[in-house]
């Protein structure tokens, strides 16, 4: 049966989520719940499965049948759900640290696989939880927890991970513009096979507040580092180099190099 | 199915999941175990089953787990360095009570050892392996047949108790090729309802229906901590003691039904030979041949691994000599004089990565016998 409305998936006895004021993953699990309610899915054969890490909570307060596995081992047991149960919806969703550190092995597999999964990744390049270490996705020169004289590795594109590894569609929102991002989970939730979308969020508890960015401020600096895929084309290259396209990657009209 | 047939350890574990409903089967290639894998492969695409080769040992496991959450009887096969990656997987099939069967083929360790020889050393690991306070069930085999019977076990006890059980095997047995009967077993069926909300221990009725993805539960499956109906309870003492408690206790409170155990000429023996697996075979050439020539020993053979029924073991063993014969340092050893008193333990241990032999057994339970005097 189809929800009628996105408020039918809230999971109102476990309400509410624990989500620090400021936070992109209120945005995203509302971006979920609707996109889930536009694609006029049945909420009770979609599964959620998350694995551990502040975006892993995100599933806990939907109304769907829902998975909450060991930290990075969310894909493998999407898998198994996924390969027995084809009328089932199976989304995964977590963090950068989660689905691309811990869980990275699961997570190129299932792209080349292309299990029919849509994983959803809450990339706010660092380790929120756990009190703000780096992440894959931790860009260079910043500091953290555990890189107190700034990270001096090179960081994932998750998006150019997953490309690589096969994805047949793979898309990039910002919950900055959360209409944006509902279209691209829509679209990744109508994909057959394996669909990945990085959606780019603030950590203002362990980011913004190192960096001194209030949370609006933080947001901000997002939403201006962030170019739609058609205009990031036509950006003069050491332009490009700064900023972050976004729109669907491969898998849509747009297809086309971005890196 | 009611066949004779000539066929290997491996192959007969594989039979009998097919026959206890397995539906899934998820593994990665590693020896001595990858016999099981190649058979689940050819068999369950047959039985309208799914076969899934992951990326590692991790991956395995967590498919099972997610196949059983979509209704499907599940099994994974490895052998030591698999078996440790599973670990903390197994953790999360207690804590979410998942139903799966998780077969380990015993070869010499630790770490990569040797790959192609039998041991037994996986024991204390498949009892105490994951963190945290916890029981399952673990079963042992020390025939083709036999192995055949206790997958079937496995897969019933997994879905009356709701938990994760270990099969341990060795490489002898599971490369053995015998004669074996595979004659239908009883299978146990989940319980996939009522949806009442409650799907997760303590509940007064024990242990609770389990209700598979899709079916309108609205299911809340989490390996943090939670009340029945599936509320992470992160902060709650109360929650946390009683799940612990509930959670070993569905185990342990059923540990005289599900000791499964063979004792031969025990009642008048002066020393009891206490062995499993594939050690059993050799301690019972060895007790055979000791009574032919008149001494007193008799033998016997834990199937079920654990949980151990002190109980009885007391009624079986009373106050006689043991000794325990084993291929690693005295694991089971260890176990059976925390509950009999460790003065009465002996062990001849063995790990060199070859099968005991009737002989150094025979030699030992003579030594042991002079010894009492
Ligand atoms: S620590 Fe960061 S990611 Fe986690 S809830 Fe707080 S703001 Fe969100």
């Amino acid at each position: 049966m189809r929800a009628k409305g996105w408020r039918e998936l809230i999971r109102e006895d476990f309400w509410p989520p624990p989500f620090c004021p400021g936070c992109g993953h209120g945005i995203l699990m509302g971006a979920i719940m609707r996109a889930i309610v536009q694609t006029g899915l049945d909420p009770s054969r979609v599964a959620l499965v998350a694995g551990i890490g502040c975006a892993g909570w995100i599933p806990t307060y939907i109304a769907c049948d829902t998975l909450h596995t060991p930290h990075g081992r969310a894909i493998p047991h999407a898998a198994g759900i996924a390969l027995t149960r084809p009328d089932l919806r199976v989304i995964v969703i977590g963090g950068d640290g989660d689905l691309s550190s811990i869980g990275g092995n699961h997570l190129i597999h299932a792209a080349r696989r292309d299990l029919p999964l849509t994983v959803l990744c809450a990339n706010n390049a660092i380790y929120g939880m756990t009190g703000g270490q780096t992440s894959p996705t931790t860009p260079p020169g910043e500091r953290t927890a555990t890189a107190p004289r700034g990270v001096g590795e090179r960081p994932f594109d998750l998006c150019a991970l997953v490309a690589g590894a096969g994805a047949g569609f793979v898309a990039r929102g910002t919950v900055v513009r959360p209409q944006a991002l509902e279209g691209l989970l829509g679209k990744a939730l109508g994909h057959p096979g394996f669909s990945f979308v990085e959606v780019l969020t603030p950590c203002p508890t362990q980011v913004g507040r190192r960096k001194g960015l209030s949370p609006v401020d933080h947001l901000r600096t997002l939403g201006e580092r962030t170019v739609p895929l058609a205009r990031w084309r036509t950006l003069p290259s050491e332009e490009r180099a700064a900023r972050i396209p976004v729109g669907i990657l491969r898998g849509g009209d747009e297809e086309g190099s971005w890196t | 199915m009611d066949e004779r047939v000539l066929i290997q350890g491996n192959e007969a574990v594989a039979r009998g999941a097919i026959h206890a409903g397995c539906r899934f089967f998820a593994g990665y290639p590693i020896t001595p175990s990858s016999e099981i894998m190649h058979c689940m492969a050819r068999t369950l695409p047959e039985v309208g089953g799914v076969f899934f080769q992951a990326e590692d040992e991790i991956a395995a496991l967590a498919a099972c787990v997610g196949a059983s959450w979509a209704g499907f009887k599940s099994m994974t096969a490895t052998s030591g360095p698999g078996f440790s990656l599973m670990q903390e997987e197994i953790g999360y099939a207690v804590m979410t009570e998942t139903p799966v069967v998780i077969v380990d083929v015993g070869r010499a360790g630790p770490s990569t050892g040797q790959a192609t020889k039998p041991a037994q050393g996986d024991y204390l690991q498949a009892r105490f392996g994951s963190h945290g306070d916890y029981e399952l069930v673990v079963l042992s085999a020390w025939s083709v047949e036999e192995a055949y019977r206790e997958t079937v076990r496995a897969f019933n006890i997994a879905e009356e108790l709701r938990c994760p059980v270990v099969l341990l095997l060795d490489e002898a047995v599971g490369h053995l090729r015998e004669d074996a009967a595979l004659v239908p077993l009883p299978v146990t069926e989940r319980r996939k309802g009522p949806l009442g909300g409650r799907y997760f221990g303590p509940t007064p009725e024990g242990v609770a229906p389990m209700p598979p993805f899709g079916s309108g539960a609205r299911l809340h499956v989490t390996g943090s901590t939670h009340d029945p109906t599936g509320r992470r309870m992160t902060q709650d003492p109360r929650v946390q003691g009683e799940l612990v408690a509930w959670l070993s206790e569905k185990v342990l409170g059923r540990r005289e039904e599900l000791f499964r155990y063979e004792a031969w000429d025990v009642d008048d023996a002066e020393l009891v030979l206490v062995s499993w697996g594939i050690s059993a075979r050799a301690a019972r050439a060895a007790q055979l041949q000791l009574r032919q020539q008149g001494y007193p020993v008799g033998l016997f053979r834990p199937i079920t691994l654990w949980p151990l029924a002190p109980a009885v073991l007391t009624e079986v063993l009373g106050d006689r000599e043991v000794l325990v014969v084993e291929m690693n340092r005295g694991q089971l050893a260890h176990e059976l004089s925390a509950m009999l008193g460790p003065e009465r333990i002996r062990t001849l241990t063995v790990t060199d990565g070859r099968v005991i032999s009737p002989g150094r057994v025979a030699e030992a339970a003579l030594a042991a016998l002079e010894g009492r005097g």
